[in-house]
């Protein structure tokens, strides 16, 4: 029987409310129990002293590119950057080649990631077929092939009625529904936010009001139908009122942010680097205090990364030609420490509920949790050690990351997948 | 970042008025052509237009043979770029025949500054998309100046196309830098509210009455309809309400100074009396282009 005792670590599990130092053992793969001082013959030791010890940490939002888009990231490395990250989970998006419309394409990524992932890979299906907004996809054979949501991430639905027949059907399968909310006609043509800084610049803006409006249908569409409704990667004042106020409605509605829009604004963007360019843009500095607020206050109940690897070549280009998307799984738990936790908005424990037991319920999924027998997947992070990042030493594909060079205080640690350590610092 | 010229926008007062005072020594006198000199003896300016233009591209050429240096110009068609080549790419390629600076125009913004961070050759922003033109305004302000005394307490109305304009951008740079009043004018989807605060003392307005009033300058704008992606303003009423015709000059200064970057669209947005009138100096403009060109391009290799 494999054990591993990871001792002395302040072990966080808002599943049940558990907050202390102690010893959490785990036995082949599954939790075992929690206690202090405890003495397990033939078990592996980690010692987590000074370190936070938590349920494994899911990100409901990344791109594995995988298939299609090897050159950019593949499952297996997409996983290992995630793992890097301190995650054990992922839920990746649609937008493959082909796109996952159907249950081939899932049983393919369930299959890949069974064979190469060193994580959890839970893939989100199409809500259109190709997700061109035109058809629904098959969403009830990607269900039983192992969809955990669905998306036309990066293609929003443009036609509110297929938005809402596809609200209907997520409902009946109980799937939730996430939207990437974006006017795609009001933000044709934007490279960034909208604002003095694009104006400035010289390039076309995304206006605020282009996410707004979308975010304002679908909470309405959510409310005719009963779905379950996810905004994807908050990013706007107004937006995050809107959810706010459905949920006071009692609407099943709930949305994440990404640490890029909790982090920096547009004016933060250095001039014309294209690993500032993403979607949606950097917004104004009002915008980025409303996604902290939303944070702060409950309406914002998931963080997530919008992970997305770009090749180098495809990154070096004129700003206006570049695709939109960064990198993130490696850098969220060092940005969200150093925006949300060091300044005291939120607590550590409140950050461990917004990467476990909030993304869990909201994806359904049997995760998030130190309860005994439960499979043992941790995240044992430190709020203290200094490092920098480095995208020149990323286990993604990928290098389209902000943040290279940049000095972070705390991070993760080691990551344990079923009981197995799958990345230690 | 190698030394170069990106945009008005990082220059300081100084750094543009040693630039005019330059170009004012090169200006020729009555009759007579610009100076022949070797100031950039045995240097290869490369002239890199990836957007059509004819007067830029010939004003930064005659610019630099009138120093001494070589030029070699290249224009996107026919080229490796139309062949997908990469913008770095052709650059590294370019930059490995070893220039002394590289004069570029492109269509997207900001083209140059991402390739300054890749190269150490100096580049020269001779129009990047919607961004900026910094020798557009620079030329601008020497003829102002060729006719008026300063540039402060000036009253310069910038109409037309605001939002797609790189001359505007540059202008509004250069001419808040030394406390000109600036009006902002054209139609309302081509007046983005945002530029109001791009520079204090700036002020917009859809009226090109209200615009010109009092004016000792007005700069039109070419409307550009190839930066256009969407019909923002029907074609049939812009001539109407943004094209200045005759009886509105009454409305400004007696000695109104009217400018045009070029080409421009006779009937379109200017009349052909104002155009040919004795208050436009767009020739002049072309003129200086060159003077000003030559104290750029001289500034940046001596």
């Amino acid at each position: 029987m494999a054990k591993l005792l990871i001792k002395n670590g302040r072990v966080i599990d808002p599943a049940s409310g558990f907050d202390q130092v102690g010893d959490l053992l785990i036995e082949d793969g599954l939790f075992s129990g929690i206690g202090r001082d405890l003495i397990v013959a033939g078990a592996d030791l980690f010692d987590a002293t000074g370190m936070i010890v938590a349920p494994g940490f899911l990100d409901i939002h990344v791109h594995l590119r995988e298939p299609g888009f090897e050159h950019a990231e593949t499952i297996e490395s997409g996983a290992r950057a995630a793992a890097a990250g301190g995650f054990t989970s992922v839920c990746c998006m649609p937008n493959t080649s082909p796109v996952n419309d159907n249950a081939t394409v899932t049983s393919y990524i369930v299959e890949r990631a069974k064979r190469n992932a060193v994580v959890n890979v839970y893939p989100i299906g199409a809500i259109t077929k190709g997700s061109m907004g035109e058809e629904l996809a098959n969403i009830g054979s990607m269900a039983q092939a192992g969809v955990v949501a669905i998306s036309d991430d990066g293609k929003p639905v443009m036609n509110s009625r297929i938005m809402r027949r596809a609200m209907e059907t997520a409902k009946s399968f109980n799937l939730p529904v996430i939207d990437h909310c974006e006017d795609l006609n009001l933000s044709s043509g934007g490279d960034m936010h909208e604002g003095l800084v694009s104006t400035n610049l010289g390039l076309r803006g995304i206006p605020s009001c282009s996410e707004d409006v979308m975010v304002a249908r679908d909470l309405l569409l959510a409310e005719l139908t009963g779905a379950r409704f996810h905004v994807a990667h908050i990013s706007t004042e107004r937006s995050v009122k809107m959810v706010a106020y459905a949920k006071m409605k009692g609407l099943i509605v709930s949305c994440e942010a990404t640490p890029h829009h909790f982090a920096l604004c547009d004016s933060d963007i250095r001039t014309y680097d294209s690993n500032y360019k993403m979607k949606p843009p950097l917004r104004g500095h009002g915008d980025l205090h409303s996604v902290i607020e939303g944070v702060m206050n409950g309406t914002v109940e998931v963080l997530a990364t919008d992970h997305a690897p770009h090749a180098g070549s495809e990154k070096m280009q004129e700003f206006e030609r570049c695709p939109f998307g960064i990198t993130g799984l490696e850098t969220a738990l060092g940005l969200t420490l150093e925006h949300l936790v060091h300044p005291g908005k939120i607590s550590v424990k409140r950050m461990v509920e917004l990467y476990t037991t909030n993304p869990a319920r909201i994806m359904n999924l049997p995760k998030g949790t130190l309860a005994k027998g439960a499979i043992a997947d941790v995240t044992i992070f430190s709020t203290d050690h200094q490092w920098t990042y480095d995208v020149n030493r990323t286990q993604s594909k990928s290098k389209n990351s902000p943040f290279d060079g940049h000095a972070f205080k705390g991070g993760p640690i080691a990551t344990i997948v079923a009981g197995q350590f799958v990345w230690k610092l | 970042m190698a030394k170069g010229l990106l945009g008005i926008e990082d220059l300081s007062r100084t750094e543009i008025e040693t630039i005019l005072d330059r170009a004012k020594s090169f200006q020729p006198a009555a009759g007579e052509s610009f100076p022949r000199l070797d100031r950039l003896r045995g240097r290869t300016i490369v002239n890199l237009f990836f957007e059509n233009s004819t007067r830029t591209r010939t004003s930064f050429e005659i610019a630099a043979k009138r120093l001494g240096a070589d030029t070699l110009s290249i224009t996107a068609s026919g080229s490796s770029v139309s062949k997908g080549e990469s913008l770095v790419d052709t650059l590294n390629t370019l930059v490995a025949m070893r220039p002394d600076a590289i004069v570029m125009r492109h269509s997207a913004s900001g083209a140059p500054h991402f390739l300054s961070r890749y190269l150490t050759t100096p580049i020269v922003n001779a129009g990047d998309g919607t961004h900026e033109h910094p020798t557009q305004a620079l030329l601008d302000a020497r003829t102002i100046l060729d006719i008026r005394d300063r540039l402060e307490n000036l009253k310069v109305a910038i109409i037309g196309d605001i939002a797609h304009s790189r001359v505007a951008r540059s202008n509004i740079h250069l001419l808040s830098k030394f406390g000109v009043e600036i009006v902002l004018c054209g139609p309302a989807p081509l007046l983005p509210k945002q530029l109001g605060e791009m520079a204090p003392g700036l002020t917009l307005t859809n009226d090109i009455r209200h615009a010109i009033r009092d004016a000792d300058v007005i700069m039109m704008l070419r409307v550009q309809l190839e930066r256009q992606h969407e019909s923002t303003f029907p074609a049939g009423d812009y001539f109407k309400f943004y094209g200045l015709r005759l009886e509105h000059l009454s409305l400004a200064k007696p000695n109104v100074l009217v400018m045009h970057p070029g080409p421009i669209n006779r009937g379109r947005e200017i009349s052909s009396d104002v155009a040919d009138s004795q208050s436009s100096v767009i020739l002049n403009q072309v003129e200086n282009g060159v003077a000003v060109r030559m104290a750029v391009l001289e500034r940046l290799l001596t």
